[in-house]
């Protein structure tokens, strides 16, 4: 198998990936790039990072082993990679703590994010309040309502809120604005993105920073059971977790790698997220990738019941792992996500977040035709303490 | 020499005014009407916008607006239809200002060539830089579309000397680090920029984003060749409803710039 070795340099991976930004924002990504380069061969920077990773976020996080999910399913061994249990309660938090880094060899003194259901906004407001720069988060009022929780927290972090009131109120129109805004402060500010989407260096800085995911489990799943998985699994929105799991995997073609897109109300409806399902190739958010767009290239809307897997488009590497065939990528509905949600918190006492839910969903499809001997390694992306109040309304219980 | 090319040179000194609305905001029929009022009061080139879902060059006003006329059903299609009637009925020269995803889904070749044959001039691409160009500038110079590229205040010497050779018709500067949309004032380092890219470059430079009035497009033109002015021209159709009362004002306003400029040489 040819090696992995992506992006370009010019951000392509591809026919995806790039820079399509306007010019005003050219200068800043040239300038990210550079920086980004010199600090990835700078030890110090490593030392930083490693040392806030251990002491701060509380890596490395541990390899689970679901026994009674296992038995239960009656198949294929499952372990859980618990980036849930780290600082903030998912995996956004490795890249934010990198970005922040990145922003002060910058001397930028400000930060901003997007965000759709609140965890890259707490994990931006974390770091940000970390390191004493400002920071300012834009959010979909939707989002906001259903969030509140999650606003108040990057509120007490010391971060501003920004409502977004454009289009759907979610988290794409929440990008649109968070660039809107970096086009008008660029020279004072970083915009640190929550996913591997947007322009180069994005989605590769985003890849770096969480394959710490996939490069801890191997060799804690060496340790366990002396060999690799059969399967990597993980959820997929903009797909930051899968990436950080599979990226170590890449090059070795024997271990299969599933990412689970969100199907919403089903792939038969206009109500999904499943971009590389049933999407093209287009671009949205200065990168070229699958994306839901009607016959004029006007971007549709997504649903998913996990507001981080609601967005219609997807990080451009995994464009590239889909076309290539590297990586295969099917998809859940709300409904599954709920019965994977339910399961992991009976079976392990482990409420996941519902993100994570879709890929517990596609493991309780997968496992039980695997042998026992076979390995599935999940992406546990996050836990579900703030989805345990819209889990209850769909469930008819009023808390 | 190109449509927009021609024009540009045949100013006597005066500054040039490009005009931008939206396609099919509130309809395509008063679309046609816009553009000839824009035309007879003055101004020398007219963009017509493409509207798209997701606009992150613009500021609320043309984000409104694109949303509008998506509701009514604009289509890249219809508004090709727009400009070969308008070219049936008029000579000024037509630029064409989209997102690039409108433009990748048509097909870059079929876009360019339809544009062409329908007697568009020129096109604004905000969102693909050079880096990513190469293809849709091939097909641009073999079919003759002047491909219009922006340049910032955040833009290096390396890319406004890059962007000066590739450019066609005029370099569009970028007056601010923002999104379009009227602004209280005009960026403090206008003209030492604007210079300071005069000097670089062999083409005209107009100046857009930010500039709403006579006095503002005054003072923009004094260092540069032309102003733009769009998001003005937008609040005025989303204000006014009735046709007649919207027609005068737009009248009314291009006039003003048109004066303005005329007496800046």
């Amino acid at each position: 198998m040819k090696p992995h070795k992506q992006p370009d340099s010019r951000g392509h991976f591809g026919k995806f990936g790039g820079k399509y930004v306007i010019e005003t924002l050219m200068p800043a990504l040239q300038q990210l790039e550079q920086v980004y380069e010199e600090a990835k061969n700078d030890p110090q920077f490593k030392k930083d990072l490693d040392y806030y990773l251990k002491h701060y976020v509380g890596r490395p996080t541990s390899l689970y082993f679901a026994q009674r999910l296992t038995e239960h399913l009656g198949g294929a061994k499952i372990y859980l990679k618990r980036e849930d249990l780290t600082h903030t309660g998912a995996h956004k938090i490795n890249n934010t703590i990198g970005s922040v880094l990145l922003a002060q060899r910058m001397g930028k003194k400000r930060v901003i994010a997007e965000t759709g259901a609140g965890q890259h906004g707490v994990a931006t407001a974390t770091a940000a309040s970390l390191f004493g720069l400002e920071c300012e988060v834009f959010m979909g009022e939707e989002d906001m309502r259903r969030q509140a929780l999650n606003v108040f927290r990057m509120r007490l972090l010391g971060a501003t809120v920004i409502p977004v009131t454009a289009g759907t109120r979610t988290l794409k129109d929440a990008t649109s604005e968070a660039i809107r805004n970096w086009i008008t402060t660029v020279e004072s500010t970083h915009y640190i993105i929550g996913s591997v989407v947007g322009p180069h260096p994005y989605p590769m800085i985003v890849r770096d920073f969480q394959k710490v995911i996939g490069e801890e489990a191997t060799e804690q799943l060496m340790e366990a059971e002396g060999r690799l998985p059969h399967t990597c699994v993980a959820c997929v929105g903009g797909g930051s977790n899968s990436i950080g799991l599979f990226y170590p995997f890449l090059e070795n073609k024997e271990v299969r790698l599933v990412g689970v897109e969100a199907a919403g109300l089903g792939l038969d409806t206009d109500k999904h997220g499943a971009s590389l399902t049933k999407g093209s190739a287009g671009v949205l958010h200065g990168m070229m990738s699958y994306l839901l767009h009607d016959e004029d290239g006007q971007v549709t809307e997504a649903h998913s019941i996990s507001a981080g897997l609601d967005y219609p488009g997807v990080g451009c590497e995994h464009s590239y792992l889909r076309e290539s065939g590297r990586a295969q990528y099917v998809t859940i509905t709300d409904e599954e996500a709920m019965e994977g949600f339910k399961l992991l918190s009976l079976k392990e006492g482990i409420i996941p977040a519902l993100e994570s839910a879709h890929a517990i969903a596609h493991v309780m499809k997968m496992a039980p035709t695997m042998k026992k001997d076979e390995i599935i390694l999940v992406c546990l992306s996050g836990r579900g303490d703030k989805d345990v109040n819209q889990v209850a309304d769909r469930m008819g219980v009023s808390l | 020499m190109s449509r927009i090319e021609e024009r540009l040179s045949r100013l006597n000194g005066n500054k040039a005014l490009v005009a931008f609305f939206t396609a099919g905001d509130p309809d395509l029929f008063a679309s046609k009407e816009i553009f000839s009022v824009i035309e007879k009061s003055g101004a020398d080139i007219i963009e017509i916008g493409v509207p798209f879902s997701d606009p992150l060059a613009d500021g609320p006003t043309i984000q409104a607006s694109s949303q509008r006329s998506l509701q009514n059903g604009t289509t890249l299609k219809k508004i090709i239809e727009l400009v070969t009637d308008i070219r049936s009925q008029s000579q000024l020269p037509i630029v064409l200002m989209t997102s690039f995803n409108p433009v990748f889904v048509y097909g870059q070749k079929e876009f360019v060539e339809d544009a062409v044959k329908a007697g568009a001039d020129g096109v604004i691409v905000p969102d693909l830089p050079p880096e990513e160009a190469d293809e849709f500038l091939g097909y641009a110079n073999e079919k003759k579309l002047d491909m219009i590229f922006l340049l910032a205040p955040t833009s290096t010497p390396e890319r406004i000397q890059r962007i000066g050779e590739i450019s066609k018709g005029f370099i569009y500067y970028v007056s601010l680090t923002g999104t379009t949309g009227t602004k209280a004032t005009l960026a403090k380092n206008l003209q030492e920029k604007v210079t300071s890219i005069k000097n670089k470059v062999q083409l005209p430079v107009l100046v857009g984003f930010g500039i709403s009035g006579p006095e503002q497009a005054k003072e923009a033109a004094q260092c540069s060749d032309g102003v733009i002015i769009g998001s003005a021209i937008v609040k005025m159709i989303e204000t006014y409803s009735d046709p007649a009362e919207r027609n005068q004002k737009i009248a009314d306003f291009i006039s003003g710039i048109k004066k303005a400029l005329t007496n800046s040489s």
